[in-house]
């Protein structure tokens, strides 16, 4: 626990470093694909004098000079199986965006989607010694915080304070200053598998670089899909990815929740696969190119050619109707989106003010997605794309890139962690020595 | 063995594709390519030491120093072992040498004459003789400072300016110092000028018998006092035969007939004008005094030749006993 909060510290000293120096490197490690982008600080005063809160609201601060994409290798429900493959895939990918930014990045802040990301709700109560909150007391108050059996060999990916409440009134954000008696606090803690986030250490490490933050992407790519209003009022952001489908939930600009569901983009390749006999790239191809969910009288005369290179004529010219194809297709995403229900319904989604539902990664581009979704999740569907930032290619505009961009958005503009705020004194082993100094204070 | 031809590779292109079925040839097949034929993307990645010969070329220093750092040492390098025989070394110095000797010795640098601007004929050939320049010569070769110093040392030039001019010709432009004074020491007579500089050296008095002379030690030292008492004293100054420096203090005034006309040593000049005021009166000079005592302001004194003073005695009707003493 002490040492998760050390290194998370750590890697947060690290970020800030980063900052210092100006350039920082985002990877996302994904099933499909691992991306990266070379991000550059250019300063927050740089256009201060000219607008209040800067342009593209304060995010102007960072323009992208390096992108860079490659197919991931390795990864399987967004976690890594083979290091070597993932690390040459990682390689692959920082050079390229070094090469483009023309910058030699040593740190990187990474996402993920797998290692099984479990959420629980944290209270935390405590009296005030004056009556006035400072740093000190929201430390105290977030240390707290009973720690839940989150099981062995499970991790702390993110603690973040999502509530503060003073005597009876709830809600406040910044307590800092106020006046009252009793500080409360809500946490969102979200675990994962310990040994995941060391294959990526280690992984990260292999690669020369240093891991300078890590987040859930869930989380990231609901910072960069959803909007400011569906952020504040309420909505759940689904990433669907290639091999995990990330769920999360904000409220009050917070996360309160995230999952995620070991199926993807892949498994519907997969079974194309199967499903016609051919190879996973052509399976890819024709589910990029022809795949869709809703099964229309137009395509039974839409054939497809899946041709093969086996030298059996007839099975070189086979073709199957886009029917077919949807027909292969359209239960897996179902289930996919079902088992996202499952989720949203077991973390109490019903219960929110607002039911907006976001649909993004990769996997969201299927063609007539929302209609299933909205037949599943919901009526308020609607497919995201991530926020644009300065300098992203055009190719990286898509819903794909959304945990990259929101994972540029968390390096800029992290929330507050816990491991962000100091140490209560209490805890510090010198207690018992300034225990004895109070002792001959009093008595003395 | 199968025949060369029978291989793949080697097969002339139009018989086989006229040997082909037609019906196995679709038509869309040359026009649209198979997805299966499309070619398995390539996805190279770096090894890991491309990896890091990447990271470390895209460091700053790094390339600085490769860029910078590695042709300048290899430069310095080359030239220093190039350097370091001794042969060569001297052919550098001396292709250096000939070069500038070469380019010393063009006509446009040639110094063929000396003019000489401001000098007395004499003083101009003391100044030939002291420069002793081998002309022609390049302008190089002439250090012009050390000329300047060289002819700055003579008493007799007040200032110089040595330069190299156009057509080949070393101006020297001289400034002559002017003798205001005779000053004579023992048997030697040098003229001063007006600062009591020695500008030359005279045989006879009879060579400059319009100037004055004074003597004494200390003389040259208050020469502009010596000329202010000169020029004060008109009336007296066809009588005048010099001036006395006495004890590097003050001035005697020498004039025919041995008389002395002791000046003070403070504001001589006003002293002397009270006596020719006084001489003007009562025609002072024209007695028989040897001896005209002006040191004390208050009490000029005189001093009256031996046989005056016995006339004046007698006619005021003192008799003394004079003996020989």
């Amino acid at each position: 626990m002490t040492d998760l909060y050390q290194s998370q510290r750590a890697m947060r000293n690290m970020r800030r470093a980063a900052m210092q120096r100006g350039v920082v490197a985002i990877l996302d490690i994904g099933t499909s694909k691992i991306a990266c982008l070379v991000l550059r600080f250019d300063g927050p005063e740089r256009r201060r004098d000219s607008d209040g809160v800067g342009s593209m609201a304060g995010q102007s601060q960072f323009r992208i000079i390096g992108a860079a994409t490659t197919r991931s290798r390795g990864v399987r429900f967004g976690e890594i199986a083979v290091m070597s493959e993932t690390e040459r895939a990682i390689r692959t990918a920082v050079q390229a965006a070094q090469k483009m930014a023309n910058v030699r990045v040593d740190h990187v802040i990474a996402c993920f989607s797998g290692a099984e990301p479990r959420s629980y709700g944290l209270a935390g109560e405590i009296e005030l010694a004056d009556s006035v909150v400072t740093e000190q007391d929201v430390a105290r108050v977030l240390a707290s915080c009973d720690m839940p059996d989150i099981g062995q060999a499970r991790e702390v990916l993110h603690a973040q304070p999502v509530n503060f409440a003073l005597d009876h009134r709830s809600g406040l954000g910044d307590p800092r200053g106020q006046i009252g008696n009793r500080l409360a606090c809500d946490m969102h803690l979200l675990s994962v598998e310990a040994s995941v986030v060391q294959n990526l250490l280690f992984c990260i490490r292999r690669c020369d670089l240093e891991l300078a933050g890590i987040a859930s992407s869930a989380y990231v790519s609901g910072i960069s899909s959803l909007v400011e209003d569906e952020q504040e009022l309420g909505a759940a952001c689904i990433d669907m990815g290639g091999g995990a489908t990330g769920i999360s939930i904000f409220i009050k600009k917070h996360m309160i929740y995230a999952d995620s569901v070991r199926m993807g983009g892949d498994h519907i390749t997969s079974d194309i696969a199967k499903g016609l006999q051919v190879p996973m790239a052509v399976a890819e191809r024709i589910k990029c190119v022809h795949g869709g969910v809703e099964a229309m009288s137009k395509d039974d005369r839409e054939m497809i050619e899946m041709g093969g290179d086996s030298g059996d004529w007839e099975k070189d010219r086979r073709r199957v109707s886009r029917t077919e194809l949807i027909g292969i297709m359209r239960p897996r995403v179902e289930e996919i989106l079902e088992e996202a229900r499952a989720r949203l319904d077991a973390a109490g989604f019903d219960h929110l003010p607002s039911q907006q539902i976001v649909l993004t990664g990769g996997a969201s581009q299927i063609p007539g997605l929302d209609m299933l979704a909205a037949r599943i999740l919901g009526q308020r569907v609607r497919l995201g794309r991530p926020l644009r930032i300065q300098g992203l290619p055009q190719a990286g505009t898509g819903p794909e890139f959304s945990s990259a961009v929101g994972l540029c958005l968390f390096a800029t503009s992290p929330q507050d962690e816990w491991w962000d705020f100091d140490i209560p004194t209490e805890k510090y082993p010198a207690r018992s020595l300034k225990r004895a100094i109070k002792w001959f204070r009093d008595n003395w | 063995m199968r025949p060369l031809v029978a291989e793949r590779r080697y097969q002339p292109a139009a018989p086989v594709r006229a040997a082909r079925p037609v019906a196995a040839q679709p038509a869309q097949a040359s026009q649209r390519r198979d997805p299966a034929q499309a070619p398995v993307r390539r996805d190279p990645a770096p090894t890991r030491a491309a990896y890091r010969m990447q990271r470390l070329w895209l460091t700053p220093l790094f390339r600085v120093l490769v860029r910078v750092g590695v042709p300048a040492f290899s430069i310095a390098l080359v030239g220093l072992l190039w350097l370091g025989n001794d042969a060569r070394r001297a052919a550098l110095v001396a292709q250096v040498d000939e070069w500038r000797e070469s380019v010393e010795n063009r006509p446009e640098f040639r110094v063929d004459v000396v003019q000489i601007t401001g000098a007395s004929p004499s003083l101009d050939a003391a100044i030939r003789d002291m420069l002793a320049l081998k002309l022609p010569l390049s302008s190089f070769d002439i250090d012009l400072e050390a000329a300047r110093a060289k002819v700055a040392t003579l008493d007799a030039v007040e200032s110089v300016s040595i330069k190299v001019g156009g057509q080949g010709a070393l101006e020297v432009a001289i400034t002559e110092r002017l003798p205001v004074l005779v000053w004579r020491r023992g048997e030697e007579l040098d003229l001063l000028d007006k600062t009591g500089r020695r500008v030359a050296k005279i045989l006879t008095r009879s060579d400059r018998p319009d100037l004055p002379v004074i003597a004494g030690e200390g003389a040259n030292l208050a020469a502009a006092e010596a000329l202010e008492i000169v020029a004060a004293a008109g009336p007296v100054l066809p009588r005048l035969r010099g001036l006395v420096r006495m004890g590097e203090r003050r001035w005697d005034l020498v004039l025919d007939r041995n008389q002395r006309i002791l000046l003070p040593a403070h504001e001589p000049v006003r002293a002397l004008e009270r006596l020719l005021a006084l001489d003007k009166a009562e025609d002072l000079m024209n007695r028989d005094i040897l001896t005209l005592d002006l040191r004390n302001q208050q009490r000029p004194t005189l001093r009256l030749a031996p046989a005056a003073l016995r006339d004046m005695r007698r006619a005021m009707g003192i008799v003394t006993v004079e003996n020989d003493l």
